[in-house]
């Protein structure tokens, strides 16, 4: 029997079962409550667009269904910085930080890993349509149980010993990539009761700019658990929304072996090209 | 100051680092840009609060910045490090107690009279999309001063983006989400 953690310890004595006593901000709302602020949410956005504000690409920071954001989002606007020499350029990587096989999460251990084995291919692209070569791409996920080699992850699952969930990659010089990996499951969390995240993998991006950095994750297409998910429905816009979600590809897709799936992603402008070019024409 | 081009292609949105980042992305001396061993080897440490002033024991904190003569590093070998080669990157959760620890050393000026500065990204289970700011040297008070970001805080708010020296010559940068001690954090031009 477990007791109350005191908050000396509550580092090492989270499980999954206490977690949302450690969390202040966890919640034991219904689905139902955590749905209708959803709703009431988008319904404003809808407002505010057809009252002519410009359409969102991004998520909400501040978005009350997640339950976590509250106390960890700014409530100051964001302030507007002109970039300048450091933040016009991003750390390299090559060769020497990623082995090739890196992008291989099924081959990481001695046996085969349980699930659906699919192939996740695309290209990283800047806000301007051109392709991000050479920059490393890692990505993590929950096993095919819906579960991550993570001690915080105590959900009641199996871990896999022949899968680790975690893979990296150098983009080629189209700013492609390509993975395989077996096809995670959705799985609980406390946000409210019977929450459940839709199933995804974590993705981690760099481009040419620093302020191009990005974290997001990648969905697959069709998934139930999407109008539920107050994460995924952080970003207002359906549009916006849709661009984290995968397409089964065919093309990928490979005889007897893998399903594949294509996702493009796009970080945001560089900062640093139109400048150039724009020193060029002078 | 010209007007930025229109992207092509809308942004992909960004999502949550969520809770179980741990096993993936902190890696072997991540926040070791230099060994500490280096005769110009700079602490740069700091705690990560909430909007309540409780510590965050779930965030991740990516720093980039010039070396010590203001020059742009463009060097791979940031994930397997040497101990020797400088790539300007570094990559560390903060531990239990919120507590983050880079080795690093003090960019210089990437223009001459420039305020140095280090970039740093916030990453969070709660925070729905990265966060970014500058973590200023506090020395060069005059290129401070003169730097424009600065200029169009008001004094409080400027205060949240320089670093603090203490005696043994670390740099001591803390990180609030929200509250009375808010850190300014950025937006950049073209990310929509």
């Amino acid at each position: 029997m477990r007791t109350e953690p005191t908050s000396s310890d509550r580092s090492t004595a989270e499980t999954f079962q206490n977690a949302h006593t450690l969390d202040p901000a966890a919640s034991t709302a219904s689905q139902e409550q955590v749905s209708d602020e959803i709703a009431q949410i988008h319904d404003d956005y809808r407002q505010r667009l057809v009252a002519g504000q410009d359409t969102e690409t991004q998520p909400r920071l501040d978005f009350t269904p997640y339950r976590s954001s509250l106390l960890r989002h700014p409530t100051k606007d964001l302030h507007h910085a002109d970039p300048e020499t450091i933040e016009l350029f991003a750390p390299a990587f090559g060769q020497r930080d990623v082995h090739a096989l890196e992008s291989d999460l099924t081959i990481q251990h001695n046996g085969e890993p349980i699930g659906e084995r699919i192939v996740v291919a695309g290209r990283v692209l800047d806000g301007d349509g051109r392709p991000v070569a050479g920059q490393l791409i890692e990505i993590w996920q929950a096993n095919a149980a819906g579960r991550y080699v993570h001690k915080r992850d105590q959900h009641p699952a199996p871990i896999d010993p022949n899968f680790t969930g975690v893979g990296r990659a150098i983009t080629g010089p189209n700013g492609e990539y390509s993975f395989t990996t077996i096809k995670p499951a959705p799985y609980p969390w406390k946000n409210h009761h019977n929450a459940w995240r839709p199933a995804h993998i974590h993705f981690s991006l760099f481009g040419t700019d620093f302020t191009q950095r990005m974290i997001t994750q990648m969905y697959f297409p069709g998934d139930p658990l999407f109008a539920l998910d107050p994460i995924f429905q952080s970003i207002t816009d359906p549009q916006a929304r849709e661009r984290l979600i995968a397409t089964y590809d065919h093309s990928l897709t490979s005889h007897e072996w893998a399903t594949g799936y294509n996702w493009d992603i796009v970080l945001t402008g560089s900062n640093r090209t139109w400048m150039e070019d724009e020193e060029a024409e002078h | 100051m010209a007007q930025h081009p229109a992207l092509k292609l809308a942004p992909t949105p960004g999502q949550t680092v969520g809770p179980f980042y741990g096993y993936a992305l902190p890696f072997e001396r991540g926040g070791e840009l230099v060994n500490q061993a280096h005769p110009a080897a700079v602490r740069l440490h700091g705690t990560v609060y909430d909007g309540q002033g409780e510590v965050i024991p779930d965030a991740l904190l990516e720093i980039w910045q010039a070396d010590e003569h203001g020059q742009v590093i463009a060097r791979e070998g940031s994930l397997v490090r040497d101990g020797y080669t400088f790539t300007g990157w570094g990559r560390v959760p903060v531990d239990n107690a919120g507590q983050y620890n880079f080795t690093t050393v003090n960019p210089g000026p990437t223009e001459p009279g420039k305020a140095p500065f280090i970039m740093l990204t916030i990453f969070a289970r709660g925070l729905l999309n990265r966060l970014f700011t500058r973590i200023y040297l506090p020395e060069d008070t005059a290129a401070l001063a003169n730097d424009p970001l600065l200029a169009s805080l008001p004094e409080e708010r400027r205060q949240t983006l320089i670093a603090t020296r203490e005696d043994d010559g670390a740099l001591r940068f803390d990180v609030h989400l929200q509250g009375a001690l808010e850190t300014v954090f950025l937006s950049y031009p073209r990310a929509s």
